[in-house]
């Protein structure tokens, strides 16, 4: 029972550190290539899961307002690029960090403003609703699964065009050394255009697919971004490697920790100590875990930079 | 004031260069006069709206102002900086719920566990450089915030309200609105002078080098990371100190003091106010806590209105609000 237990756990942090790289992997490219911290990217991830809903309930399938929602959160991610972003590239880090904090701040009253406080439902397409049996008498949601498999696939065909293509050469080139790329004749700002458009979308995209088991809601996107970024920082700013093992070492030490922190301090302490230290620390662990990465490597798991 | 004639002479003309020492205290003067000054409103009436507001603004300015020798004198852009706010709370109202009433032992807490904090915290942190530094001070923030949404016995999530605000002699002098804004408004000023003296101090004249070449520094034989590290502990213990004074106004901690959005209001309000010059701190958090105050009476969607108003000071207004009067005061 335990080990079917601890698989569920295994499948839903699996789960979870894909979400996690979809989000980061965009994050990681524009931070590698542009050296822009946009703190705004969380946003694109609650404003994918806010136009699958939208669309989802206007065309009345999700498919169907998937298919729409992806090339819309695109185009809102590039005209945020070409309103705002564009204008900070050349600025310090505190200026970034300030602006796109403005653009969280206006986007989350926005998105209340616009389709309530209140969190949205969205309904899987039928076929993928139900669940399937992994071991004897234990379901197992197939939406979940499909997020697992899809995110699988993101990540392989990322890790493709980012090590076998020329577009990725020259992404892998920007995020070494911008400089010398724009200066070899590579129009760096169009990469960049490029990288973040994929980026924002694939953030839109990890909303859009986790929008039906999870609650749609203003503000979703502030804590996901914050894992996001502790993703990028324990992979290594700029690397895809780096953020698909960190995402899914996130994924999994948090979801496993919050399961069996409560179990393993058992031995230790009695049942409602236990418990009670176990809440309290298994939210904290990725930072432990973060700080310890940190404290070795000061430039994360796999840095792109030297 | 000879520190602030001190500011007169920058070590390196890289340097921001201060104001005209004969004017450079013109503009704190005046804000410090006019917050001695706001109880006396209580003569038109309306007095404790005002004086919670103010009361607020000056905490929030303690707050930013500690964040000002990080950012604006070290460049250490620290993205958690609400978590001591968080602390010093936290030391009031977890004290306070045992029975430990006194201001002097709530305070003692609050600085004691702001320095071990800042001490471990910082001697990881500040091992990066960079976006690094920023991510794992967001990520320190957020493990305290957690933390506090954990403490089910102290109110997990919802929060904790104070019985009482602290006792100070045995006696609950505090618990009086005209006290209260006075207790802050000393530890305002207390702080500030502290703060300029160590801003003029040879200890602030390194780090201020340091933020403009820590090489350089380096080499001349200087270890930044002292520096920086003692500047990042005592401007936790400062946050720490805005935190217990929080507390004791409001009379009631939630983890909601430590989210990262709350950081990100410090350093809204530090550049709003103006980088790097102490009082950019205050001006910044009156202007941040009125402007809010004022939206918020309008429409209850005021951060649609906040929001680009903080994109626009980034883009069109460097240096803030003193950046504008600098060159005239």
């Amino acid at each position: 029972m335990t080990l079917t237990l601890a698989l569920v756990q295994i499948l839903n942090g699996l789960q979870f550190g894909l979400i996690l790289f979809l989000i980061a992997a965009g994050l990681t490219l524009v931070f590698g290539v542009m050296d822009f911290i946009n703190l705004a990217h969380g946003v694109q991830y609650m404003v994918g899961a806010y136009l699958v809903a939208a669309f989802t309930a206007m065309t009345g399938s999700f498919v169907a307002g998937l298919a729409l929602a992806l090339p819309a959160a695109l185009i809102f991610g590039l005209l945020l690029e070409v309103l705002i972003f564009r204008h900070l590239y050349d600025r310090d880090h505190l200026d970034q960090v300030l602006a796109t904090f403005g653009v969280i701040i206006f986007l989350n009253q926005a998105v209340k403003y616009i389709w309530g406080a209140a969190p949205l439902n969205v309904s899987i397409p039928d076929a993928l609703s139900g669940a399937v049996e992994i071991t004897d008498g234990m379901l197992y949601p197939v939406w979940r699964l499909v997020i697992i498999a899809v995110g699988l696939a993101v990540g392989l065909a990322l890790y493709l065009v980012v090590n076998k293509t020329k577009l990725g050469m020259l992404v892998r080139a920007g995020a070494s050394n911008a400089a010398m790329v724009s200066a070899l004749g590579v129009n760096i700002r169009l990469l960049f255009t490029i990288v973040f458009g994929v980026g924002a979308m694939l953030a839109g995209f990890a909303g859009a697919m986790v929008a039906p088991i999870l609650s749609v809601e203003p503000g979703m996107g502030d804590n996901v971004l914050i894992l996001a970024f502790v993703v990028i920082v324990i992979g290594g700013i700029g690397s895809i490697r780096g953020a698909f093992i960190a995402a899914l070492l996130i994924g999994l030490v948090d979801t496993l920790g919050r399961f069996f922190a409560p179990t393993l301090l058992k031995l230790l302490l009695d049942p409602s100590a236990a418990s009670q230290t176990g809440r309290a620390i298994a939210p904290m662990l990725i930072y432990i875990l973060m700080a310890a990465v940190l404290f070795f490597r000061p430039s994360g798991l796999f840095p792109s930079k030297q | 004031m000879n520190n602030l004639v001190d500011l007169d002479t920058p070590a390196s003309p890289a340097l921001a260069t201060p104001p005209r020492a004969s004017r450079a205290y013109v503009l704190p003067l005046i804000v410090f006069a006019i917050f001695a000054l706001v109880p006396l409103s209580a003569l038109w009436g309306s007095q404790s709206f005002i004086l919670a507001l103010v009361t607020r603004i000056m905490i929030l300015a303690l707050a930013a102002m500690s964040l000002d020798l990080l950012i604006g004198y070290g460049a250490m852009i620290s993205f958690g900086h609400a978590a001591y706010v968080g602390l010093g709370a936290y030391s009031v109202a977890i004290l306070a719920s045992h029975g430990i009433t006194d201001g002097f032992i709530q305070l003692a807490v609050a600085l004691g566990v702001s320095l071990i904090f800042a001490l471990f915290t910082g001697a990881i942190s500040l091992r990066t450089k960079g976006v690094y530094f920023i991510m794992i001070t967001l990520a320190f923030g957020q493990m305290l915030f957690f933390l506090g949404t954990s403490l089910a016995a102290y109110g997990g999530d919802d929060g904790l309200t104070l019985a009482s605000r602290s006792m100070f002699f045995g006696s609950k002098f505090l618990k009086n609105d005209v006290a209260m804004y006075y207790v802050a408004f000393g530890v305002l000023l207390g702080a500030y002078l502290l703060l300029r003296a160590i801003v003029a101090s040879r200890f602030g004249r390194v780090l201020r080098g340091i933020r403009e070449n820590p090489v350089r520094m380096e080499a001349i034989g200087f270890a930044p990371y002292r520096y920086q590290l003692t500047a990042y502990v005592i401007a936790g213990m400062i946050a720490g100190v805005s935190g217990f004074l929080l507390a004791n106004q409001t009379e009631f901690v939630s983890p909601a003091y430590t989210a990262w959005q709350r950081s990100g209001d410090l350093i809204f309000v530090l550049v709003l106010g103006g980088l790097g010059s102490l009082h950019g701190a205050i001006i910044g958090a009156a202007v941040f806590s009125l402007l809010a105050d004022i939206l918020s009476h309008y429409t209850e969607n005021w951060a649609l209105i906040f929001g680009p108003i903080l994109i626009l000071v980034v883009l069109y207004a460097r240096g803030g609000i003193t950046g504008l009067f600098g060159s005239k005061l």
